[in-house]
């Protein structure tokens, strides 16, 4: 258990990677991109944990209680923004692609190369 | 005159808030006065900081978090003068740029100006940061800019296929950087570089460190576009509006080695300083680049695909000086930013000055077209000498310092690859210039492959100020190897930023600092042997021009000699640059897991 | 290059990954075992020294507020960036594609009352957000999630006036340029940027914590327009306004 949620990150990490890199979808694609980038919540999540921890939030608690760590809980909020944004944005190219050339398959609209 | 850093990310920011949310409201004149003059004033105080910066570290804490018993609580920007001159580059390159886009990009003007303010606020936080998390906010802020402007022309798929493969590749970058940062926190439990640092000198680094580094390395070396994870920058630069290619090639890419810079000598020189590992590979993937891309440019006939791999040839150069782990090479890194950053900018907009007048960007399409433009001409000869390194031009005392650096560290035999890409991307360039102005060489040429579609054209710029703001880019970048006291102000600048501990007692604790000793303001000299390289480089350059040009008048035993062994090995090099996004992020899993495992090698133990 | 190659390249590749991952993971120190110092630190200072009880809000707005501006502006340039590449240039090429204005009842009153609990929830998840647990970006979400609803039980037509950019372009400036203006303030009062300038109040009411409780509104506005605009934009670009006979209806 004591290293399970590292483990987690990891695979999530490589099997996001894997699913960018073959993927033959752009939506698809961003969908695996945010499962990569899970990987830093959860690793991010899990470095701060402290074992029977409460949130960080002392209204009604004495302050002193043991509580998990703050910093990385605010990291992540930022993290799921920049997620999100990446998606979006993706998510609209995808669009143009489709209007553009009919398809959103990242290998056929490979229109530059050399 | 610690109020200064903060400004220059609020002024852009605040610039982009009015220029998009006051459009359609009031009138253009004021809109585009507005925009210029918050990317004006950004450069100015970008000026009075470097003024600053140079007696001591300006360090701002934001919202007035300073450090506890040299624990820091909040974030900082720290600034030297390397950082300060930095931003100043980067503000002076995004004004020309916006001045140039005035009457260049019309349509969707007000959202163009925008994005270009928010990634300069960007790029100046990214350089001013000592804070770890932060760097990652700015890193994915110019991203976000960036990927929108490369896909800024909507109506074709050229475009679309650039922005996606620049979006991804670099959004898994900055992921790879995300995990990086999770790993370096759970070991030091600390953000600020500073600190991090610190924590990392005692104890033993071990396997937890040197994986956090690969990944932070090489989310960096992505956006850095660095071989093996260069793949995506040819292809946005290709596409993207010649201003946007500018702010791009000229300052955005070699963001990524500031990063590199600024998270070795704040961070892991610390447990990896005593050895050269570290150095060695970051001197190697810059050898690569500064040749790979050299050869690439060489076999290209759209122009700012061209200059894309010109980029990535100094770009490599550059990451080979940091990898020197040198004063004198990490200097002649910074000059060499000066000089290419200002002289690629110009060469966009030759570029684009080109397009406007013939609806083309292709080398062999505008054979001889460019008869009798003799400013547009002069300025792209120009800018191809600055950017070979003909000595005491351009990028040459950037390039002479990198040799002195070669030499201290023991590695002589660094400085005639390094000669060799900047003189492969220059003979294309040159090899261009003399086919479009002169009109010389053949028509048809079938080494540099098929051509691309073209962009659609903009009507109504006023030509002048598209030329002027060329030729001032040019002329400046020109300039940089003949600046009076620039090059030691370069060398105190990189010392400043290699002291780590130094660093880390100004930040932390508040320690002031010696005062420098006062610079001589003469031209720095270079070596005799960098001379005779620079001059080498010119008559290779122009010898390998002239070869492009009138390839068809080899001696027939020649070129079918040469035919024979080039062609396989072309063959492959285009085939690698596949354009797919699912190739990309293969070479950069691979390039990940290499550079990995060869730090796991080398530092292990 | 084939995909077969790919995948050659790419299995070991993640393979080597993932060996130097696992390598990494055995100098991590156990689950549960946070070492600090940092988050320690602010555990112990941020409720004392700022009043607000929620820590990471404090954190978030203050101690690490210079990071969420970057956050606000990262939203405001998606926003920016996805109208720059969805803008329709020639005015056709899109593909049209017709709304039906929903009949069922029971579906709408669900709706109803999905938009007023998203509403209710999301204004106390922005509001109390330094004091509780929420805050700005998670209420600025619910808020605009509740808003959509409107879009799912009723029409394209009834939705229109949220996506009408001349209110929200602006009101997403005010969000994010807001964040810039109050560091701003901070600098020309002689502080440094961002400084919590305001009084700190009483601990665990909604008069606490000073300047975080106005970034966190300005990132509640900014989150939850920026959301619309993002929605709205991908909307039009598929929708076309109802088919004549269901407008009339």
């Amino acid at each position: 258990m004591s290293y399970l949620p590292y483990a987690v990150a990891a695979w999530l990490c490589l099997v996001g990677l894997f699913g960018v890199a073959t993927s033959r979808n752009l939506i698809h694609l961003a969908i695996c991109l945010t499962v990569t980038q899970s990987s830093s919540y959860v690793l991010l999540l899990a470095v701060g944990y402290v074992k029977h921890g409460r949130a960080p939030i002392f209204k009604g608690i004495k302050l002193g209680t043991p509580a998990v760590d703050p910093v990385v809980q605010a990291l992540t909020l930022t993290d799921v923004v920049v997620s999100v944004v990446v998606v979006a944005l993706i998510l609209a190219l995808a669009l143009d692609a489709h209007r553009l050339s009919g398809t959103v398959d990242p290998d056929e609209i490979a229109d530059i190369s050399g | 005159m610690t109020w200064i850093p903060p400004l220059l990310v609020a002024i852009p920011l605040l610039g982009a808030v009015f220029a998009a949310g006051l459009d359609h409201i009031t009138p253009t004149v004021v809109q585009d006065a507005l925009v210029v003059a918050a990317s004006a004033a950004t450069t100015a105080f970008a000026f009075l900081l470097l003024w600053h910066a140079e007696n001591h570290e300006v360090v701002h804490w934001f919202g007035g978090w300073q450090t506890r018993h040299g624990v820091a609580l909040g974030i900082d920007f720290a600034v030297g003068p390397l950082a300060a001159g930095m931003c100043a580059v980067i503000g002076i390159v995004v004004t020309l740029a916006l001045l140039y886009s005035l009457t260049f990009l019309r349509e969707a003007a007000r959202l163009f100006d925008a994005l270009m303010l928010v990634a300069l606020a960007a790029m100046c936080g990214f350089a001013m940061s000592g804070d770890l998390f932060n760097l990652f906010v700015w890193l994915e802020l110019m991203g976000v800019a960036a990927y929108a402007l490369t896909g800024f022309t909507v109506e074709r798929l050229g475009p679309v296929q650039g922005a996606v493969n620049y979006a991804i590749t670099n959004g898994v970058g900055g992921y790879l950087f995300a995990i990086g940062i999770a790993l370096l926190y759970a070991r030091t439990g600390a953000l600020n570089l500073a600190q991090i640092g610190n924590t990392l000198s005692h104890g033993p680094a071990g396997g937890l460190v040197i994986f956090a580094m690969t990944l932070l390395f090489c989310g960096l070396l992505i956006k850095g576009a660095v071989v093996p994870f260069h793949l995506w920058a040819a292809d946005a630069y290709a596409v993207a509006p010649s201003p946007v290619c500018a702010v791009l090639g000229g300052v955005m890419t070699d963001i990524g080695l500031i990063g590199v810079a600024r998270l070795y000598w704040t961070v892991f020189d610390a447990p990896f300083g005593h050895g050269h590992a570290v150095g060695d590979v970051l001197l190697w993937l810059g050898l690569v680049t500064a040749v790979l891309a050299g050869v690439m440019a060489f076999l290209q006939r759209h122009l700012k695909r061209m200059l894309a791999y010109s980029v990535l040839c100094h770009i490599g150069i550059m990451l080979a000086g940091i990898g020197l782990l040198d004063s004198a090479g990490l200097a002649g890194a910074e000059l060499m930013f000066l000089a290419h950053a200002l002289l690629t900018a110009g060469l966009f907009f030759v570029a684009g000055i080109l397009h406007v007048d013939h609806t083309r960007i292709d080398e062999l399409h505008l054979h001889g077209l460019g008869r009798g433009c003799w400013v547009p001409a002069a300025a792209w000869l120009a800018g191809t000498i600055g950017l070979i390194g003909t000595p005491y031009i351009g990028i040459y005392l950037g390039h002479g310092l990198i040799d002195e650096g070669a030499n201290h560290v023991g590695r002589p035999w660094v400085i005639g690859l390094l000669w060799l890409g900047s003189a492969l991307a220059g003979a294309a360039l040159l090899r261009a210039g003399a086919r479009i102005f002169l009109g010389w060489g053949d028509a048809d040429d079938p080494l540099l492959g098929e051509p691309l579609e073209e962009d659609p054209r903009e009507r109504r710029v006023i030509r002048p100020l598209l030329v002027g703001v060329a030729v001032t880019a040019v002329v400046l970048g020109v300039a940089v190897s003949l600046v009076p006291g620039l090059g030691q102000r370069a060398e105190y600048a990189a010392d400043r930023f290699r002291d780590r501990s130094g660093y880390a007692a100004r930040v932390l604790r508040d320690r002031p600092m010696a005062p420098p000793q006062s610079l001589p303001v003469t031209i720095r000299h270079t070596s005799f042997e960098s001379l005779l390289y620079g001059g080498g480089a010119t008559i290779f350059a122009i010898g390998l021009a002239g070869i492009g040009l009138y390839r068809r008048r080899l001696p027939h035993s020649v070129a079918v000699a040469a035919g024979r062994t080039l062609a396989p090995p072309i063959s492959v090099l285009r085939g690698l640059h596949s354009g797919v996004v699912g190739d990309y992020v293969t070479w950069v899993a691979v390039g990940t897991a290499v550079t990995g495992g060869v730090w796991a090698l080398l530092l292990h133990g | 290059m084939t995909r077969r190659l790919r995948l050659a390249l790419l299995v070991p590749s993640l393979l080597g990954l993932g060996a130097l991952f696992a390598w990494s993971i055995t100098g991590l120190p156990r689950f549960g075992d946070y070492r600090g110092p940092y988050g320690y630190v602010l555990n112990q200072i941020v409720v004392p020294l700022r009043h607000s009880t929620n820590v990471v809000m404090g954190t978030t707005f203050d101690v690490r507020g210079v990071d969420t501006m970057g956050e606000e502006f990262i939203l405001y340039a998606a926003v920016l960036g996805v109208t720059l590449l969805l803008r329709d240039e020639a005015g056709g090429g899109r593909v049209e594609r017709r709304t039906r204005r929903l009949r069922s009842d029971a579906v709408r009153l669900v709706g109803v009352v999905l938009i007023g609990g998203g509403l209710l929830v999301g204004l106390w998840l922005v509001a109390f957000g330094y004091i509780t647990p929420g805050g700005g970006f998670p209420g600025g979400v619910v808020l605009a999630g509740a808003i959509l609803v409107l879009y799912l039980i009723g029409s394209h037509r009834d939705y229109r006036p949220f996506r009408n950019e001349h209110v929200l372009d602006p009101l997403e400036g005010i969000g994010a340029g807001g964040y810039v203006v109050t560091g701003l303030a901070a600098l020309v009062s002689g502080m440094p940027f961002l400084t919590n300038l305001f009084g700190y109040g009483q601990t665990g009411t909604l008069a606490s914590a000073g300047s975080i409780g106005i970034l966190n509104g300005a990132a509640g506005i900014a989150v939850t327009v920026a959301l619309l605009l993002l929605f709205a934009e991908f909307l039009q670009t598929y929708v076309v306004p109802l088919e004549p006979e269901d407008a009339a209806s």
